[in-house]
This record gives C-alpha cells, structure tokens and sequence, in this order.
C-alpha cells in the first residue's frame, strides 16, 4: 500500500496574506525604549503590543515593566511615584507594588490581600535598549535578542532616536525591506534611478530574511558623496553601492549600506576604500494603527568624530520623516479604503517573507494574522 | 503574570472519573471554549446544592491538549458544604457549567529558587506549577504534606517525577513538618507558594514574619474553606434587625444571612477582601477566623470578622461539643 503525501498530511497554509492590518506576536521581545529613556528617577507611560506599560528602574539599576494599571481601580501607575529599592505607589490610593508586581501597602488593612497583583513583564536590556517580552514568560529567552551588536560595539560609532510611526508596525517593515523606495521618496539624499533598475537577491530561513542589492559603477547620491569625502576627503568619481537588508524575527530590520570606490573589489569582499554603515532598526508595535520605530545609524569609519555622528543621526531624521510622512498617508489612505485590498509586486519578495515569518508565529500562538480593529470613524465634513 | 476574575461562563463535558485517593476524585473535562492554562490557574464550577445553583473553585491540575482538558480533583469532606458532594456525584457524559481557567495565583518565573508547600488537597494548585518549575530547570523542592498516605493524590507520580526535589511529610507515619525547619532552610530570596489548610498556613506565614522574609516572596492561596476548628452549626443575630439565623455546619454566615433576607455586601467570599466584615457585639463560645484579611492582632481582639469564612464554635474542644450552638451577636453595616 502506498500513501500519499499530499492527502495524508494537513500542513498549515503556506500562503501569505496580504492583511493590511497585521497582528503581532507576543511571544518575541519588542525594544520598550532606549536605555537612557527608562531611569530610576522617574515612570514613563508606554504601550508595547497593545499593553499599557508603566517602565521606570529600581535604585540598583534594573528596568522594570509593570501593567499600567493598579490591581485595585485600573488608575495608571506611571502617574504615580517610585519608592524604596524598587516600589512604585499608585498615585490614587497609594497601593505599592515591587518591582515583581506584588503589592506591599494597601490603605486602612493591616494585612496584604494576597490577590494583588500586577504584571510584571520579563525584561532585558542589551544593544542600548530595553526589551520587554509580553507573551508566555516561561519563553522568555535573552537568546532570543536579535543581533544588533555594532550599537555597543567599539568597533561602530553613531546614535538614533525614535519615530512614533501613525500606521501599523508591519508598513514599516514593508518599507525597510524594500528600498527601491528611496528613488520616490528620498531622492534629494539617497534616491537615485538605479535602485529600481538593479537586480536583488532574496534568502530566508525560519527566523530571518535577507534581500541583497548591488549597484555597480553609479554616481554616488549626495549623503553617500558626502560619506566618501568624510573619509577620503576630495573623493570624485563612481563607487559601488550596496545595501543588505537582515530581518530577525519578529521586527528588527539592519541594514548594511555603503559605497566604495568603483572597481576596487567591494562586492568581492574588500571594502576598504569605502565606507560602512549599519541602520539599525526594530519597532514595537503600539496599536494595530501605531508603532514605536527606533533607529540608530552606525558606521565604523572616523570614529572619534561627534560631529559625524551629529551629522549623520541629523540627516537620516531627516530622511526617516519622509518616510513617517509616506507611512502616514499611506494607513490613512488603507483606513480610507476598506473595500480595497493590497495587491504585490516583485519588489514585495523580501516584505513577502516577513510576514510568512510572522504569520506562523501567529498562528503558532493560537492567534489570528489580522488585526481586527476596526478602522476609526472617517471624519466627515459634510 | 497577572491576576484575573473575568468570569465568562461554558459548558465542558465531563470526560472521565476516577477515584485517586481516599475521598479524591479526579475529574476531566472538556471545555467547549478550550485555552491553555497556567499553573496556579482554577475554574469556577456551577455546583448543584440542595437544588440550587452555587459557586465553587477547583484549581486546575493539568489541562493537556493545550487546555482542551482540564483536570480538576475533588476532596470529598465531611464539613463540605455540599460542593464537593456534588462533584462526586459527576459520573461520565455529563455537562457542566465553568469557567475558563482564572489566575489568582500566578508563579513567578525567575525566582532564584523556590520551595511549593501542599498541604492535602492544596497539591491541586501546587502541582502544576512544580511541573513548569521542572520544565523550566528552575532550583525548588516539592514539599508535600497530610495526614496519611491514603488521602494524598499523586503521591507516587510526584514522587516518580520529581526525585531528589520531592518530599512527603505524613503525619500518621511519624514525619509531620517542621515549620520551623522548612522556613529557617529557605534561602533569602527564595519564593514559598503554598496552598493547604489554614493552620499550615499561618504557622508558615508567622514563621516567615519571624524569620523577617520578604512577606510578597510568601505566595498562597486560599479558598476560605478550613479552619481551627471543624465547622459547626451555630446561631447568629442582629438585634437591630431583629433577626436570629441558625447556620448550618455546610453553608456559611454570610449564605445564611442571605438567606435570611439581610442585604449584606461581600466580594471575594474566600477572606481575603474584607468587604463582608460585621462587628461583633457578643459571642458564647469563639470565633474560628478562617480569612486572610485580619492580621493576628485584629483576629485576636474579635471585634469584627469576615462572615464569609470565618465561623463562630463552642470553646470546648471540638469533640466533646454539647447540645448548645455557639451565639454570635453582631452588627451589619
């Protein structure tokens, strides 16, 4: 008797949608801010994949995330004060919680209900963030960071900042793994035609995706031109531009970009006569229609320089808000369509991995692949 | 992990029953709305007592299937208050009403260490968590107690499992706990979780006080239902309202009370809130405090207490008890 492999087994769908909403993981750890944003003087207030978060350290130092909500009445705990080693006091009726979530004052009883109790969320704090893991904390594996090694490593110098991005978590990814944007949107700094016109290559395994593109012989566009003369000062001529896109599940994307003098081996492998640098970037999903997208440039040339790095961080703001205003107006115009769907081109391939990834991660948990928020109410002024 | 008390209610099959210990009853069903549980985590099961409708917590033990089982066993007592007669009564193929799992005793992961205490029955909430404990390859010990070896459920496949982390204190063998011990072992930030009866818990928690421990590091939980004493039939009244109630060895104060027409506010109904408190004007005999609310010095005044556990008996010892209820003489707000 023979059995046939595709009656006999149900594997889950291997087709991706192309939900225009996507939900989020839980299990996987999102950055919850930058290491010199959550301090011990103070509570901030931040939602991380739907959760209200209240983030804050104790005196020795540990990040600290609680639900942002007292066990008692829901009043948010960032509104209220840190205490102690490691206690924040809600700023209503004075219940303390430690920084394991557990209640240590309650008001007019001399005892603690042992029902009281906050979530405290695992927590970890590498690569100049501090991330937070949501979902099943018995998964709650630091092995699990994803690699974003050259923002503390003394090898790469730069620094970034965060874009409260008005759209769902999953646009930004579509728009980092696909530069041929840069063209359209960019192109007073980095756009240029040869973008779109040059092949690229797309890899992925179960965890990662990662599309490559070479172009070779180009004028260097104006922030690249600027680069090659910060480190070669004088430099004219073409250069052989590269950018390779490495997405780690569930949402952090770093791209390796550069240019090198035309012809002097740099798609082989010597890029010493150009110039590197990494984007860093990984987002948190707020809503299903916002997100938290922090970014750093790195590069691993002229290091002492704090101009530079000034310079830099200054300039891909600048582009970065280009983006955040596409971004903007694109969920605007998706909340504005709802009988419309997205349909993919070729350029899709390496966004297209990345939510496959992310759709079995969902399905793995249990949960389904589109966000079901409904969209808000368009405002009409008839 | 946080707490929850949503209580959106559902029908589950009872799917098996078996008798695993003496009185113990293991129960599985099968939820019509299946969600994995976590240790620590109980339902809520709509019992049918003298023909009515009531409440009643059972911890989940295991729920396989990624919680399209849920496992629940049953102690059978004699003081019951007819909950557990009930879920005795449960034969295979019959529907219940239940919750999904709710968590009023969520384990903490990343302790240093860790010490689960079961007092009998208390196993239900304790064992689940020292499975993940396992999984996880977290440092705790198993303790398990009770008054002998044919009232302890899973005894030998704890044992089996746990090894070298394991140990069972029986009392009718000789090898009752020391309190004492167990608590002046515990490394300083150890976590204790404990659920079990009343008396083993408080001497855990003054021993933990004593020892000046980290009182949020002594998890419990408690579902109001033992004592100092064997619960006892005893009369309460409320002069102002002229009322007198007889409350029955099976049903609480605060249930009789109800019963009686008395508008009465509660919330937990387990001792832990301390909504349902009433004053106490006047008392033959004593008060068994069974609540978590009082500490002991307020316990030890009985000025008040929580009518929703906590039981007024005669002062002699329990088993010569005459004829004569104990009286309770109270003020309700």
């Amino acid at each position: 008797m023979t059995t046939s492999m595709t009656t006999s087994t149900t594997t889950s769908t291997t087709n991706s949608t192309t939900a225009k909403l996507l939900s989020y993981p839980l299990n996987a750890w999102y950055p919850a801010g930058w290491d010199h944003e959550i301090t011990s003087k103070g509570i901030i207030s931040r939602t991380i994949a739907g959760r209200p978060l209240a983030l804050y350290r104790t005196q020795d130092g540990h990040p600290v995330a609680l639900a942002d909500a007292c066990w008692h009445r829901l009043a948010p705990l960032s509104q209220g004060k840190l205490m102690g080693r490691d206690e924040i006091q809600c700023p209503y009726h004075g219940l303390r919680y430690n920084s394991a979530g557990r209640c240590t004052a309650m008001p007019a009883q001399e005892t603690l209900n042992p029902s009281a109790t906050v979530a405290s969320y695992p927590v970890s704090e590498r690569y100049r963030y501090v991330w937070v893991w949501l979902g099943d904390p018995t998964l709650a594996d630091p092995a699990l960071l994803p690699d974003m090694h050259q923002l503390e490593s003394d090898e790469w110098a730069g620094d970034g900042e965060t874009i409260h991005a008005p759209c769902n978590y999953q646009l930004v990814l579509d728009n980092l793994m696909d530069l041929t944007h840069e063209e359209f949107v960019h192109s007073s700094s980095i756009g240029q035609e040869e973008l779109s016109e040059s092949e690229f290559e797309v890899t992925h395994d179960e965890n990662t995706v990662t599309v490559t593109r070479w172009m070779r012989n180009i004028d260097a566009p104006p922030f690249w031109l600027k680069n090659m003369r910060d480190r070669f000062p004088g430099f004219e001529g073409k250069v052989d531009r590269w950018q390779i896109i490495h997405y780690t599940f569930p949402s952090t994307i770093c791209i390796d970009v550069g240019v090198a003098e035309a012809g002097t081996g740099a798609p082989e492998g010597d890029r010493s006569r150009g110039v590197n640098g990494y984007v860093m970037n990984t987002i948190s999903p707020e809503t299903d229609r916002s997100c938290h997208y922090f970014w750093a440039f790195m590069r691993n040339y002229r290091l002492e320089s704090q101009l530079i790095t000034t310079q830099l961080r200054n300039g891909v703001h600048g582009v970065f808000g280009e983006d955040e205003a596409m971004l903007q107006a694109q969920q605007a115009a998706i909340d504005a369509n709802p009988d419309h769907e997205f349909y993919n081109l070729n350029i899709d391939m390496g966004g297209m991995w990345v939510r496959r990834l992310l759709e079995r991660a969902l399905e793995a948990e249990g949960r389904s692949i589109a966000a079901r928020a409904p969209a808000p109410a368009a405002s009409s002024k008839a | 992990m946080i707490t929850s008390r949503d209580d959106v209610w559902q029908k589950a099959d009872v799917i098996a029953v078996d008798e695993v210990a003496d009185r113990i009853r293991r129960i599985v069903l099968r939820p019509e709305l299946p969600r994995p549980a976590l240790p620590g985590e109980h339902i809520d099961v709509l019992a049918t007592v003298n023909g009515e409708p009531q409440v009643r917590s059972y911890s989940v033990v295991e729920a396989p299937d990624n919680g399209g089982q849920l496992v629940i066993t049953v102690f059978r007592t004699p003081e019951s208050r007819g909950g557990s007669e009930f879920m005795h009564s449960l034969e295979q193929g019959q529907v219940l009403r239940i919750t999904k799992p709710l968590q009023n005793f969520p384990l903490r992961v990343g302790a240093p260490s860790y010490v689960l205490l079961a007092g009998g029955i208390g196993i239900t909430a304790i064992a689940g968590m020292a499975a993940l404990l396992r999984r996880l390859g977290a440092d705790y010990r198993l303790v398990y107690v009770a008054r002998s070896r044919a009232a302890m459920a899973y005894l030998d496949d704890l044992a089996a499992v746990h090894g070298d982390r394991f140990e069972a204190h029986i009392d009718d063998e000789g090898g009752s706990l020391d309190v004492q011990a167990l608590v002046a072992g515990v490394p300083v930030h150890t976590e204790l979780y404990m659920c079990g009866p009343i008396r083993l818990m408080d001497a855990v928690r003054r021993t933990w006080a004593d020892r000046g421990l980290d009182r949020t590091n002594l998890r419990y939980e408690t579902f109001g239902n033992s004592g100092w004493f064997d619960a006892e039939p005893f009369v309460v009244r409320i002069p102002r309202l002229g009322v007198e109630a007889a409350v029955g060895s099976g049903e609480s104060m605060l249930e009789a009370l109800e019963r009686e027409g008395v508008d009465m506010m509660s919330d937990c109904r387990k001792g832990e809130c301390g909504l349902c408190q009433v004053k106490v004007l006047g008392l033959a005999g004593r008060i068994d405090h069974r609540d978590v609310f009082y500490s002991d010095r307020q316990k030890a005044s009985d000025s008040s207490m929580c009518c929703c556990v906590s039981r007024a008996v005669t002062a002699a010892p329990p088993t010569t008890s005459g004829d004569r209820p104990a009286v309770l003489t109270i003020e309700v707000p």
